[in-house]
């Protein structure tokens, strides 16, 4: 396909084995500014297990990953939260006994000036003296990613905003899920990683959820998707692409890749065999 | 002559008995992953059941080693049908807290039964030695091998050939497949119980023999050996217990051979935090596993926190600040002087094992560098007390902190084992540090507490200097919970994946929850010295640490208010009561045990 513009992150050859199984088995991809790619296959794929190669997460064994140019492939976590790479997890990892807000407000921990001074010792030991003496400096970007935080809540509507002090571990399943949105965002990531961001979901609260991953896009965010509803997959991305056993089996523009024969190969050889669960699911 | 021969005979021997318990804790693990803390206590058991075997009833060995194995494991069942069934679909803190309050409510027990004086224990062996090529090796240590071998025997035929060891290799392998497939959990953590605790029972009745000398204090010892060698062979692997045994066994006795007794325990805290550090899964892990822990799940009980009004805690700090005046006895203030000084102890451990997630077991140690320094500072430097004492606070912030780093890749139980033997490692040093600890004989003559040059002799001025440094240590806490800092500490705690991939990085908020909370443990440890005026290796020990848990367990986990609270309260009921020494630490026991149980969020709520 045609490059419209520039290269924000590039997989070159990625493979990440656990014993004697090759989760992840030498994916290429490059994502384009304010792309969205759509992650599909099924389950046991490798799907997360890429993510996770991306984020830091883990290791590769071999390949590499280069963001904006930098190759990042054996950064910390830590560390690309600082480059502006955000993630949501599957299976939804809130800060159970954090507030709403306190646990969006952790997005945005790597952007607090208290904690950017990498002078080792004396860095951390200024944020110490900062968080105790606490300055109106510190206050004012303290009440200002406050209003930010209310701002990215609006975003889910009357879902969140009345719960902003309740601890995360009283949230229903959905809300945890936004939470955890709201806690990338908070981030003002460059490029967003969403895994099965719809997971457990009714039909109503995916087509929210659907919406403001839209609107996301619409506003030039770099996403990549990891999700099971197909026919979200195929409204939202620019491109899909289709892993099974740690390979990508086919990429390109949605139609393309739902007539791809190997793909219906891989969904119907495994899915069937595994339960309807996992077979691609075609959300009204 | 001792020969090289002779080291590796007594190291093999000694190795065999810690992997007698090893074993069990390997066992224990494999099922459900769970570090056993009263595995030592079990031991203790053993050891004395032995010694009325031996001495009063008159035994012969076989009927000995019987009924040593037969109590111990009737121990264990108990252990796991009271102390840990209940809690099975807790949050991860609660049967950790369990097992570590079971083995102080048993070695107390023990100790109340038979008294903390050491005893002679007997083998009942003829007393020869058959000379082996350049060393010489003697009846008992042909025993302790003997069990060590048949024991490992039994336990592999029980594994490999019976339904109850399939079953146990099952649960270890997958406990929810197990589960679905039919197989009684329950009996096989009794069957694991059982077993574990009939091994660690014996290895105590052999230790027992080996030295002809038993005493309460081998408790803990054997619980850190066992769990040394238990990590050394990789967390949950019987065989590699086995040999992390035999090599600890090696590591201590050549250890010994080239420096001296007083260095046996370090060698062996050393090995464990070079393991824990180098390869946290044991030596016979593959480099690239699975963290031994679950990622998931919540740490602590969620709750939310008893709001108290700020008018009330006002009201509270007037009062008590204005107790001297009133015609109270000097004993009242003395205890509530106590009360303070556990206090700022509770507040450090509040905010790293509550607010951080990090269960320390060390905490004592960071009391006694800051005892040390600002002795030391004002004895030999002639530091004036105020400044003194600072500084102690400032040197277990610093020290302590670099000290503990090597735990801070480490979760959940491992962080507990570390602690534990990097306060053991402290209490060494300061023994064996004589030009400048003075060794065992301690520093005594600590000049008294002063400030700006007065004096401060009367109990009243003493409780108002600890009470107000307290209060305001407390107050700092609270301005730091409120802080980016304080959520930041609490993110790690509830999901350090989440929060690293939102930037946190680990080791630098672990180091500035440490280096705060040092300087608080610091501060009081260097007022009580001043206050004792004498200080020696065994004034802050593993005890107060435990104390201190139990009141940050009591008060909330977290808890700025609750460590305070449940200072006075664990400090003071017992006064109030008049309960004898000996049965205090029973008590604390017991009231950690009864919280874990029933109010696992404490008296104020975790914040």
């Amino acid at each position: 396909m045609m490059t419209r513009t520039t290269t924000l992150l590039s997989l070159r050859g990625l493979t990440r084995r656990f014993g004697g199984l090759t989760a992840v088995d030498g994916i290429d991809l490059d994502l384009g500014q304010g792309e969205l790619v759509g992650i599909i296959g099924p389950n046991g794929a490798g799907k997360t297990t890429l993510f996770n190669l991306v984020t830091g997460q883990d290791q590769p064994d071999a390949g590499e990953v280069r963001f904006d140019g930098q190759d990042i492939t054996a950064f910390s976590p830590e560390k690309l939260a600082g480059h502006g790479i955000a993630r949501t997890f599957q299976l939804g990892r809130v800060f159970g006994n954090l507030s709403v807000m306190d646990n969006v407000l952790i997005g945005a921990h790597a952007r607090l000036s208290a904690v950017r001074p990498a002078i080792p010792v004396m860095g951390p030991l200024l944020e110490l003296g900062l968080a105790l003496l606490r300055p109106s400096s510190v206050k004012a970007e303290e009440e200002q990613l406050r209003e930010e935080v209310r701002v990215i809540l609006k975003r889910f509507g009357e879902r969140l905003l009345p719960r902003l002090d309740q601890p995360a571990y009283s949230l229903s399943y959905a809300n945890r899920r936004r939470v955890e949105i709201a806690r990338a965002l908070a981030l003002k990531p460059r490029l967003l990683l969403l895994d099965e961001p719809t997971a457990g979901m009714n039909p109503t609260e995916t087509a929210e959820m659907q919406a403001l991953i839209s609107e996301l896009k619409d506003e030039g965010l770099t996403i990549l998707l990891i999700e099971h509803k197909l026919d979200m997959v195929m409204r939202l991305s620019d491109r899909v692409m289709v892993m099974d056993e740690g390979k990508m089996i086919a990429e390109g523009p949605g139609e393309e890749v739902r007539n791809d024969p190997k793909v219906i190969e891989a969904y119907l050889g495994h899915g069937l065999s595994q339960g309807a669960g996992k077979a691609p699911e075609q959300v009204a | 002559m001792s020969s090289w021969l002779d080291y590796t005979i007594n190291g093999l021997i000694v190795g065999n008995v810690y992997a007698l318990v090893a074993v069990g804790l390997a066992l224990i693990f494999g099922v459900s992953r769970l570090i056993n803390f009263a595995q030592g206590s079990i031991y203790l058991v053993g050891a004395y059941v032995g010694w009325v075997a031996v001495v009063q009833l008159r035994t012969p060995l076989i009927i000995t080693v019987v009924l040593v194995a037969t109590v111990a494991a009737l121990v264990g069942l108990i252990i796991e049908r009271f102390g840990l069934r209940p809690l099975q679909n807790s949050v991860r803190i609660a049967p950790l807290l369990a097992t570590i309050g079971i083995s102080f409510v048993l070695d107390q027990i023990v100790m109340l039964i038979f008294s903390p004086n050491p005893r002679a224990l007997p083998s009942q062996l003829p007393d020869v030695r058959f000379q082996v090529g350049t060393g010489t090796i003697g009846p008992l240590d042909l025993l302790i091998a003997g069990v060590g071998i048949t024991s490992a025997l039994l336990l592999f035929l029980f594994l490999r050939y019976t339904k109850l060891g399939w079953a146990v290799r099952a649960t270890a392998q997958d406990r929810d497949a197990a589960m679905q497939m039919g197989v009684d959990v329950n009996r096989v953590n009794q069957a694991v119980f059982g077993i574990a605790a009939a091994l660690g029972g014996i290895s105590g009745m052999l230790v027992g023999m080996y030295y002809n000398q038993i005493d309460t204090a081998m408790s803990l010892q054997a619980t850190l050996k066992g769990v040394v060698a238990e990590v050394v062979g990789g967390a949950g692997n019987v065989p590699g217990a086995v040999i992390g045994s035999m090599l600890l066994g090696l590591v201590e006795s050549y250890g010994v051979a080239a420096f001296g007794t007083s260095y046996r325990n370090l060698f062996a805290f050393l090995l464990l935090i070079l393991v824990l550090v180098l390869r946290p899964n044991g030596l016979f892990a593959s480099a690239r596993q699975a963290p031994p822990e679950p990622l998931t799940g919540t740490f602590i009980a969620p709750s939310r926190p008893v709001r108290i009004p700020r008018w009330a805690l006002v009201t509270a700090v007037g009062a008590f600040a204005l107790l001297p005046l009133l015609p109270v006895s000097t004993y009242v203030l003395q205890t509530l002087i106590n009360a303070w000084l556990l206090g700022m102890l509770a507040l450090s451990l509040t905010l790293v094992a509550g607010t951080l997630g990090q269960v320390s077991l060390g905490h004592a140690a960071l009391l006694a560098i800051g005892a040390y320094t600002s002795a030391l500072l004002s004895l030999g430097l002639s530091f004036p007390v105020g400044i003194a004492i600072i500084c102690g606070g400032l040197m277990s912030a610093a020290l302590g902190t670099l000290l503990i780093s090597p735990s801070f890749r480490l979760r959940g139980h491992y962080v507990s084992i570390a602690t534990l033997a990097i306060g053991e490692i402290v209490s060494l040093v300061i023994l064996n540090w004589e030009s400048v600890t003075n060794g065992p004989i301690g520093i005594s003559g600590i000049p008294p507490l002063s400030l700006f040059g007065y004096d401060l002799y009367d109990a009243a001025s003493v409780y108002w200097f600890s009470f107000a440094v307290m209060v305001l240590l407390a107050l700092l806490q609270t301005r730091l919970l409120g802080s980016h800092l304080g959520r930041s500490f609490r993110a790690i705690r509830d999901d350090d994946v989440a929060a690293r991939a939102y930037g946190l990085s680990l080791n630098r908020y672990k180091a500035l929850a440490f280096i705060f909370g040092g300087f608080a443990a610091g501060v009081s440890g260097g007022i009580a010295a001043h206050l004792y005026s004498y200080i020696n290796h065994e004034t802050f020990n593993t005890q107060q640490s435990i104390l201190a848990l139990t009141v940050v367990i009591l008060g909330g986990l977290g808890n700025v208010a609750g460590a305070i609270l449940g200072s006075v309260a664990l400090v003071g009921l017992p006064e109030a009561f008049r309960i004898a020494a000996e049965y205090r630490i029973l008590i604390y026991g017991i009231v950690l045990l009864l919280l874990v149980r029933f109010r696992p969020q404490g008296l104020l709520g975790t914040i």
